[in-house]
């Protein structure tokens, strides 16, 4: 074992956990008698910077990863240093968001949890070890489930965090569950190892176990997703978080989760590659008449599968679900349910060569932006009106033209409207899905994906039809925090620009992860 | 030059967004000014590329990894459309004079619309086509749902999926093809060049052929054409009719047509006579020429006439572009140009000089106030209008019509004696409302000719007189002097049924 490896990799994970605690100290120690802006504002700023910070070491490390005993534990570069750049940049847009917040009087320790669930979505991101996938996915659940209860006076957040504790709680269990029945069948932890046991193991008479493992597995990662039937915590959630927590949930931890699921569907396929060694392999001609051996189905043919489903449950559920929503908050849950919808759907189909994996990262980290502006958007609201109910957006365009404009531009992208950057995700993400197989089936999967994505234009203008066509009741001009507005226009104008320009952040994740 | 039009458009419209908004006299002259110019480089355009075949205006790339460029190209049916577009820009600005609410806004979105469709009708790049298209469907919702009249959010909304479910359709084509194709490119001209399979064709043209045709007012796909047009405000009813419709034409033609001829095969049976996805269109598009012409003959309300006649009209392109021959297609073509003046100006002289007059719509209710007394210049305008729309010999619809029907009786003899009907009905929903609106002789009530003589109209405005006058004498200069338009569009349209888009 190296320590200093594990250092050199984990020099990210480690500038996280150094701002952590220097926001703490900052806070607590010499703060304490400032007013509450000044503390949110300092607290916000240093997390901004630890993860200025933790950009610049992650951008000095590229290298072969953390490797114990031959097996590698810790990824780097390619589309893990990709997904690592877009939590700390996400992450940095949820602090700077948080600047105009006054749900808590606890600043300092806010930051700090924020911090410290973004370097276990770091660690997510680049693990490759089913314990260290959990021990990732656990720091950062738990960040998450602090986040939500942060507002202490509010019982609609005390009720979510509860909701959504149990049940992340029960898919932990879950997902251990399944990774038991994985370690069972391969005696080992490490995934392409786990990937080679389930065939040996498979061919073995032991598919009933890999299945049940599977579908544990896809439980507790559809939990973290929030893809169908693993959900409900979505909605209670986005709605009775903190606004800056419900953008953190929405981003940086999806980022992180599917990232994951780039690296278990990467590893699906490239399993093969991490041995190193000279492998024979075996032809058998079987002549006709006599029976054919069985065909075993590993990792390979059922996981897929699996996504597949979750995938259009997710997609059909999550936008019929989100026509029905009178809150703004709720309606940002669905849709991001339709969204897991459409990511997964890339997933189940994915490719040999990068294609995939870079279409996924792309749609994921400008979903990601989009849904942070659109917190920022509601918070503003929510906070000028005291709801987020569809009615409290009436009259926006007279109220504040320049938020309005950031709605419209950030939600009609979610709709896939180009020349958005939400338009060229999804054409981006279902090409790619048409080039890994042109089949009946895949081909009506994505039919159905842009179909569904015209049903999700219905409920996206029903929040601009109130912003810009129904009368306002209350025309007093809705003011917001300079910062809090330069970040929600910088988004927009990203959102805008990423759009029109679509190779430059193609090209951006490309430089990392080349296409084959 | 043309490539401007586009620019010029979308800047105005950014212009005029960011405008402050108590100047709304500043905001119609900078309206007027870009859609006068664009106008301009359209008729520019037209002249220097007489005689011409397809020239690249720009061509950039765009998503290098996936083969996309920013290709703009003009042939002459772009050309012609372009111009149609400039026409109707011009138009619409002078007949919305009188917004008072918003009028910058209005104005932008207007700009914006302008500006997609001037993008789609010049992009040879399947994905850019694409999003030009796109981008016309929001501004539509806007102004119909911001400005509008009866019904106006229902209409917008429904307007706005109806557009989105057909686009939707048109983008599992584009990645069907894209994916199939192989050629790594989205090219208009590659993608035809690709050799699709004919199995392929069969299952992608009719996709692709419906979402367009959802925004062409196919029947039975049609019924958001009618309230769209009676909800919208003149300006966007003008457009709506004028150059919205034409997109989902134009889609049909250049992109269904153009890139999957193999799909129009027939398909070696047939059921009823049946026998070809030609032959389903063309059945639907004779439906829509009747059944539009005949709803049109029903209606009570002053624009759902107009409203059903653009659907019944609209038949006529669909008809054209079915006959697969040059004659037929021709007239199609000249039939997207001449309806989407004609449309415009009947649509004008209902929605702008007569309602916003007379604040209402109902036949019946303006068959009391003898409008032809009151607003000569209305009455005369749509007699006018009314003449064209029927296809009286010297106006443009004639000769488009003419064309089309030639072209169908080709094919098969019956489409065109159906078609015919249509025409009849025409006639008769034309006079029926011009004699209801305008020339009815039923004495009016005491009381009526009491507040007549109280408040006369307000007077027709130089933005009326030049609006009407600039439609009117297009239609009738092209009617008289159809070659000027043929020219360009025979060519093209030879082109295109040589296959290959060059």
């Amino acid at each position: 074992m190296n320590y200093a490896d594990l250092f050199r990799v984990t020099l990210p994970e480690t500038a996280l956990e150094i701002a952590a605690l220097l926001v703490l100290i900052v806070d607590l120690g010499f703060l304490r008698k400032v007013a509450l802006k000044v503390r949110v504002a300092v607290a916000a700023l240093l997390g901004v910077a630890g993860c200025g910070a933790a950009l610049w070491t992650l951008q000095a490390s590229y290298g072969a990863g953390y490797s114990f005993d031959g097996d590698l534990v810790l990824a780097q570069g390619g589309y893990v240093a990709v997904a690592q750049a877009g939590i700390l940049v996400l992450t940095a847009l949820t602090l700077l968001l948080l600047i105009d917040s006054n749900f808590t009087r606890h600043a300092g320790e806010f930051v700090a949890v924020v911090l410290m669930a973004a370097s276990g979505g770091l660690l997510v991101a680049s693990a490759q070890d089913l314990l260290v996938i959990f021990i990732g996915l656990e720091l950062l659940s738990l960040g998450l489930y602090i986040l939500t209860a942060f507002a202490k006076q509010s019982g609609k957040s005390a009720e979510a965090a509860i909701k959504y504790y149990l049940f992340g709680g029960m898919s932990a269990s879950l997902l251990l569950f399944g990774f038991s029945y994985l370690y069972g069948m391969s005696g080992s932890t490490s995934l392409p190892k786990v990937i080679l046991g389930t065939y040996l193991s498979a061919s073995n008479g032991g598919t009933p176990l890999l299945l049940i493992a599977l579908v544990m597995i896809a439980a507790g990662l559809g939990f973290k997703v929030a893809a169908v039937p693993f959900h409900l915590w979505a909605p209670d959630t986005y709605e009775g978080a903190p606004a800056p927590a419900a953008a953190f949930i929405a981003s940086v931890s999806k980022v992180a989760s599917f990232a994951l699921l780039i690296s278990i569907s990467t590893v699906t396929l490239h399993f093969l590659d991490s041995f190193h060694t000279t492998g024979f392999v075996t032809f058998t001609v079987i002549p006709a008449g006599v029976p054919r051996p069985p065909i075993v189905f590993g990792f390979r043919s059922t996981w897929p599968l699996i996504l597949a489903v979750l995938s259009v449950a997710s997609m059909v559920l999550g936008n019929f679900a989100a026509l029905a929503q009178t809150s703004v908050r709720r309606l940002l849950a669905y849709s991001a349910i339709a969204h897991a919808g459409y990511i997964l759907l890339g997933l189940a189909f994915y490719s040999w060569s990068n294609r995939s994996a870079n279409a996924v990262l792309y749609y994921i980290l400008t979903y990601g932006l989009t849904t942070i502006g659109a917190f920022g958007v509601v918070s503003v609201v929510e906070r000028a009106t005291g709801s987020d109910r569809l009615d409290s957006f009436l009259g926006l365009h007279k109220r504040n033209p320049l938020l309005a404009a950031v709605l419209g531009v950030l939600f009609l992208s979610l709709a896939g409207i180009p020349p958005l950057v939400g338009f060229w995700a999804k054409f981006n993400l279902f090409a790619a899905v048409l080039g890994v197989s042109a089949g009946p089936i895949p081909f009506a999967l994505v039919a159905l994906a842009v179909a569904m994505s015209a049903v999700s234009l219905y409920y996206y203008l029903q929040v601009l039809k109130r912003a810009y066509v129904m009368p306002a009741i209350d025309e007093t001009p809705i003011k917001a925090h300079p910062v809090t507005m330069a970040v929600l226009v910088a988004i927009a104008a990203a959102v805008v620009v990423l759009g029109c320009f679509p190779a430059l952040l193609q090209g951006w994740i490309e430089s990392f992860y080349p296409i084959l | 030059m043309l490539a401007w039009t586009i620019y010029l458009s979308f800047a105005g419209a950014l212009v005029l967004a960011l405008l402050p908004k108590d100047k709304p006299s500043l905001a119609r002259w900078l309206a007027l000014a870009v859609a006068a110019a664009g106008l301009a480089l359209a008729v520019q355009g037209f002249i220097a590329g007489m005689g011409q075949g397809r020239t690249v205006l720009v061509d950039l790339p765009w998503v290098p990894s996936m083969g996309i460029h920013f290709l703009l190209a003009a042939d002459g049916i772009s050309r012609v459309l372009v111009l149609l577009t400039g026409l109707a820009a011009v138009a619409g600005v002078l007949f919305s004079w009188n917004i008072e609410l918003r009028t910058n806004e209005f104005f932008a979105f207007y700009l914006a619309l302008i500006g997609g469709v001037y993008g789609v009708f010049l992009s040879f790049d399947l994905f850019l086509l694409f999003v030009f298209y796109e981008i016309a469907i929001v501004p539509k919702y806007f102004l119909i749902a911001i400005w509008g009249s009866t019904r106006r959010e229902y209409a917008a909304m429904k307007l706005a999926i109806y557009s989105f479910a057909g686009s939707a359709m048109v983008l599992i084509g584009l990645l069907a093809a894209y994916t199939t194709a192989g050629s790594h490119s989205t090219g208009l001209i590659e993608l035809a060049h690709a050799n699709l399979s004919v199995s392929f064709q069969m299952w992608c043209f009719p996709l692709v052929f419906t979402g367009f045709a959802i925004l062409a007012g196919m029947w039975p796909f049609h019924t958001w054409a009618p309230t769209g047009h009676v909800a919208a405000p003149t300006a966007a009813s003008m457009l709506l009719a004028g150059v919205v419709m034409k997109l989902g034409a134009y889609g049909c033609l250049r992109v269904g047509i153009a890139l999957f001829p193999r799909g129009l095969d027939p398909w070696g049976f047939s059921f009823s006579g049946i026998g070809s996805w030609r032959d389903v269109f063309a059945v639907l598009a004779v439906i829509g020429i009747v059944y539009g012409a005949l709803v049109a003959l029903a209606q009570t309300d002053f624009k759902f006439v107009i409203g059903y006649s653009s659907v019944s009209h609209m038949g006529f392109v669909l008809l054209g572009l079915m006959t697969l021959n040059q004659i037929g297609m021709t007239g199609a073509v000249l039939q997207m140009f001449s309806h989407g003046i004609i449309a415009g100006l009947l649509f004008a002289i209902v929605g702008r000089i007569v309602y916003d007059r007379t604040h209402t719509r109902q036949l019946a209710e303006l068959e009391t106030m003898h409008l032809s007394k009151r607003l000569p210049f209305a009455a005369w305008a749509f007699v006018i209008a009314g003449m064209a729309s029927i296809g009286m010999p010297g106006f443009s619809g004639f000769i488009a019509e003419l064309q089309v029907l030639v072209g169908a009786w080709m094919v098969r003899p019956w489409w065109t004696l159906a078609a015919g009907v249509g025409v009849v009905v025409g006639v008769a929903y034309t006079w029926r409302a011009l004699q209801k609106a305008f020339f009815s002789d039923i004495l009016p009530s005491a009381h009526l000719l009491e507040q007549e003589h109280e408040h006369n109209f307000a007077a027709i405005t130089w933005q009326e007189v030049t609006g009407v006058g600039l439609l009117a004498g297009v239609s009738l200069f092209v009617g008289l002097y159809p070659k000027i338009l043929l020219d360009a569009i025979e060519p093209a349209v030879k082109a295109l049924l040589a296959g290959g888009v060059q």
